[in-house]
């Protein structure tokens, strides 16, 4: 991710931070696209990705479980236990499977924003 | 210093790997193929018929080269090697300097020279490129042929099969199946095994001529017979390809070959050849694993290391179209130098030939046909000279005592060769289990056995517990890397320490943030222990997904909605709810194999109104989604039945009442039959009930599924009291000591003692705890609660269930549905 990119960014309102459950995750709508964002509370940490899991294609992300592994934090399909970086999203059981869009998260008081650029419609999937 | 690799096969590919991990050299590597592609693995060429893609087979990608500084021209072979000046010159024209030159240029198929080769329809097995044109031809081809009747042309001939050939001929010019390998007797048992499949088998028989007009149409043969195909492969062996060098003034052997020396040196000191290109003491090695074994002792002397080549052990082992064939050591020693024994049954398919010593001390090799199970060990004790026991069949057999099944590894020497793809002995694969490498996978990647043919993967995992044993290591199964403990000791832990959240949990005897592997394992335990609501206390993120949404996700991100209906047993007036249910809901509805009904396609966000009604109707959850009880399945028993003994449906309905909810390591399944017919399949179930003239028969650790197990017998003629007694405890016990994802059959299996000690504990309370495990059980049954009930009733869980949280009245829009047969189905992914 380059700087110019984020220059671009659009941060656009998700909802609010107790909208999310305690190391959960909730799927977010924007325009036609569908987003998955995690609380990680035990880290304190806020992630987005996009919701669809290329393995199968299925919008689920968003329901599965988040864990880590050797202190990466990821999310794994509730379909078929494919695990994903929250971090840069490569999936980390299954060098064949694409890697999944991640998007960043800002938090301001109980609000949750996420980052999207609006340029990279291209790559958003839509099913 | 600068190296010319000639040939990117696998052996080719394998010296660039071993002359990359030699340590401080220098090396400038540069590679020369001739095919377009990147080595691939040509071991495993065939399971391109399967499935595989080119990529799959690939051993390193492109990128792999590049990491390491290699330059690859693929398409590219060189044409002219400049001896006087060190020089190479490549069919495009590339001009490349050397200090060291290897040949690996490998070989190619051998042609006899019969009349009417250039037909179409004819073909070589060498190539992904040969496999490509050979399953165009296919489809239009109803009958087809391989002359070879070799390792490779069987190979070839299944493949003619998986293409859908089923008139498929192999043609042998020798008077047996892979003459180099068995004898007579073997290859008589695989011609008939490989009839069954629809192979037929020629022996001695030699093909005169290719007949058809441009396009072959059949075989002519020497005794003037005839056969009709409309494909042909040609597998008759292969020809070390030594052009370049025969063309360069380097020595070649008569019938082909590149003469080297034990550094597999040409009689040009700055030139190697390796794998089948090479002629080592008039021989050429056409396996894997000999090949790799040339590209270590080139690499190795190339960069000024001492290793000799010393032949190899041409021991084979694979399954050809379904069958075990292996042949190690000296398959056919004459009957005066050496004793034999033979197990042959041609009913089974299964031939078994030993060759012992004279003085019945020493393996000399064998022969193994159906039934391969023995080869690692056999090879191993030929290979190392171990001395044989009493009863040489022992070796064929396996030891009649049944204990013991790493008695084998132990006894080999330490320099034993356990991966011979990759040239790692016994002593390496102990040293990384005690250096830390405590998984097959781990072993694997820190010395690579096991990542050839992977053959000798059941020994590597002998060989770590051997190993681990050793040091005195308590084997146990920890659950992930968030763990140290087993799921017996953190169910202990868990509830010595009263911790009842996963948080609590981690924080108190885990690290790190915990994972999809050992969330779901605590939140089942914190169940199975307490019984409180699963998805209170933030413990709803830490259940599996079917848990945290007490739903099965099915095909498109919807839901399948299960109610209990206990021992099968249902009212008219709920059926109609559960109608009315499904078609206000637009659900699939079908009846399952324990006796209840399935709602397909549930929306997450109709969830909660769906069983709002159910409930309404006085349904309840039936933790379909769960690793909890299931069902009790029931046959009708003596309200109706004339056969019946005892009333099935209401045993069945209270016991299927009270272990309703019960969350355990894996799913559990019941049954009640009310007599000795067994209607209710009972002996298939977790616990299975069947009704006697003086009570009840309970049954224990059956299982259907993957792997059908039928149950024990646990206890007999006990009354409906006694029964749930020894239910409790038996369910207890197998909560609290199995391991993760285990079914009570598989449980069992483990148990030391087996079901001796399983009754011994449940029945003759032998560890004293039966009454404790009866309370617990009861404390469990006390605080059932249904879950959908509780989440129908409180807004803050019902919440959880919509799809968007930012708009939460939207259903997904991209959930799809297909119909079939008047209902709908998921959309196929």
């Amino acid at each position: 991710m380059n700087i110019t990119s984020t220059e671009k960014l659009t941060w656009f309102y998700a909802c609010r931070t107790e909208d999310v459950p305690v190391d959960g995750g909730v799927c977010v709508k924007y325009k036609n696209e569908q987003i998955a964002l995690f609380h990680f509370t035990r880290r304190n940490e806020w992630y987005a990705t996009q919701n669809l899991c290329p393995h199968r294609m299925q919008m689920a992300l968003s329901r599965g479980m988040i864990g880590s592994s050797n202190n990466e934090p990821k999310v794994a399909c509730p379909f078929h236990k494919k695990t994903f970086s929250l971090v840069d999203g490569h999936c980390m059981n299954d060098d064949a499977c694409d890697t999944i869009k991640t998007y960043p998260v800002r938090i301001d008081g109980h609000d949750v924003y996420i980052g999207v650029d609006e340029d990279d419609e291209a790559s958003i999937v839509f099913a | 210093m600068k190296i010319v690799v000639i040939g990117n096969g696998m052996v080719g590919y394998k010296f660039c790997e071993k002359i990359i991990a030699k340590q401080g050299v220098n090396i400038e590597l540069v590679v020369f193929g001739e095919e377009v592609r990147p080595a691939y693995d040509r071991v495993h060429l065939s399971e391109f018929f399967s499935g595989k893609s080119a990529e799959d087979l690939t051993l390193a990608p492109g990128a792999w080269y590049i990491e390491n500084n290699i330059i690859l021209h693929t398409g590219d072979p060189v044409k002219k090697i400049d001896r006087q000046n060190k020089v190479i010159e490549s069919h495009k024209g590339t001009i490349e300097s050397y200090d060291y030159l290897v040949l690996a240029t490998g070989s190619s198929a051998f042609t006899p020279s019969i009349p009417g080769m250039e037909k179409d329809g004819v073909f070589v097995y060498r190539t992904i490129e040969d496999l490509e044109m050979i399953t165009d031809f296919a489809k239009k081809a109803s009958t087809g042929a391989v002359i070879g009747g070799g390792l490779l042309g069987l190979e070839a001939a299944k493949a003619l099969l998986d293409l859908g050939i089923t008139d498929t001929h192999v043609i042998e010019f020798a008077p047996r199946l892979m003459p180099r390998q068995i004898d007579e007797a073997a290859s008589s048992v695989l011609t008939s095994q490989l009839k069954e499949l629809g192979l037929t088998v020629h022996t001695s028989k030699q093909t005169s001529e290719i007949t058809g007009n441009g396009c072959i149409d059949g075989l002519k043969f020497a005794d003037q017979s005839h056969l009709k195909t409309d494909i042909l492969i040609i597998s008759a062996g292969i020809i070390p390809r030594d052009e370049l060098a025969k063309n360069s003034g380097l020595n070649t052997g008569q019938r082909g070959g590149i003469v080297v020396n034990d550094f597999m040196q040409t009689n040009d000191d700055c030139i190697y050849a390796i794998g089948e290109c090479a002629l080592y003491n008039s021989m050429i090695y056409g396996l894997v694993a000999p090949g790799y074994e040339m590209a270590e002792v080139a690499a190795t002397h190339i960069t000024g290391g001492d290793r000799k080549f010393q032949g190899f052990d041409m021991s084979t082992k694979l399954k050809l179209i379904g069958v075990d064939v292996a042949s190690f050591g000296a398959p056919f020693a004459a009957e005066h130098e050496c004793k034999t024994v033979v197990f042959n049954d041609n009913s089974k398919g299964v031939y078994k030939r030993i060759n012992i010593s004279p003085d019945g001390k020493y393996l000399l090799g064998g022969i193994l046909i159906g039934d391969a199970s023995a080869y690692n060990m056999l090879l191993q004790t030929c290979k190392n000279n171990i001395i044989l026991p009493a009863n040489a069949e022992d070796l064929l057999f396996g030891s009649r005592s049944s204990e013991n099944k790493t008695a084998g590894v132990e006894s080999l020497p330490n320099d034993a060769l356990i991966c011979s793809c990759e040239g790692i002995t016994k002593e390496d694969i102990c040293n990384a289990v005690t250096s830390g490498c405590e998984s097959v996978d781990a072993i694997k990647k820190c010395t690579k056995a096991g990542t050839g043919c992977g053959g000798c993967a059941p020994m590597l995992k002998d060989l770590m517990l051997y190993t681990m044993k050793q040091q005195g290591k308590y084997i146990r199964t920890t659950i992930c890397e968030h763990f140290d403990y087993s799921r017996q000791e953190l169910y202990d832990l868990i509830k010595l320490k009263e911790l009842t959240s996963f948080n609590e949990v981690i924080d108190t005897i885990g690290h790190g943030d915990g994972c999809e592997i050992c969330k779901p394992v605590v939140s089942s335990i914190i169940a199975s222990l307490w019984n409180e609501m699963i998805l209170t206390k933030g413990n709803d993120t830490a259940q599996d997904s079917n848990d945290r949404y007490l739903a099965n996700i099915q095909k498109g991100g919807t839901y399948s909605v299960v109610p209990r209906i206990p021992g099968g047993e249902i009212t008219p007036d709920k059926l109609i709810v559960i109608g009315q249910v499904a078609k206000k809901y637009n659900l699939y509805t079908k009846i399952t194999g324990g006796q209840r009904i399935d709602l397909f396609g549930a929306h997450v966000s109709d969830l909660p109104l769906i069983w709002e009604e159910l409930i309404e109707a006085g349904f309840e959850s039936g933790h379909a989604y769960g690793k909890a009880l299931r069902t009790v399945k029931s046959c009708v028993g003596s309200t109706w039945c004339r056969f019946g003994l005892q009333d099935s449906v209401s045993f069945a309905i209270q016991v299927e009442e009270r272990y309703r909810g019960l969350r355990a390591p894996h799913k559990i399944k019941s049954a009640v039959s009310g007599c000795i017919r067994e209607c209710a399949e009972a002996q298939s179930k977790d616990f299975g009930i069947i009704a006697t003239e003086k009570g009840w028969n309970l049954y224990v650790c059956g299982n259907g599924g993957s792997k059908p197990q039928h149950a024990l017998l646990l206890a007999t003629d006990i009354d409906s009291e006694t029964c749930i007694k020894y239910i409790d405890r038996f369910l207890m016990f197998y909560i609290k000591t199995a391991d993760p994802l285990t079914r009570t059959a598989t449980w069992l299996n483990k148990m030391d003692g087996g079901i001796d000690y399983l009754r011994n504990v449940v029945v003759n309370d032998s560890l004293g705890i039966a009454e404790q495990m009866e309370r617990e059980m009861q404390q469990l049954v006390d605080n059932y609660q249904c879950e959908w009930k509780e989440v129908v009733d409180n807004p803050h869980l019902r919440k959880r269930f919509s799809h968007f949280v930012n708009a939460p009245e939207e259903k997904d829009p991209t959930v799809t549905f297909d119909s079939l047969r008047d209902q709908k189905k998921a959309a196929q992914w």
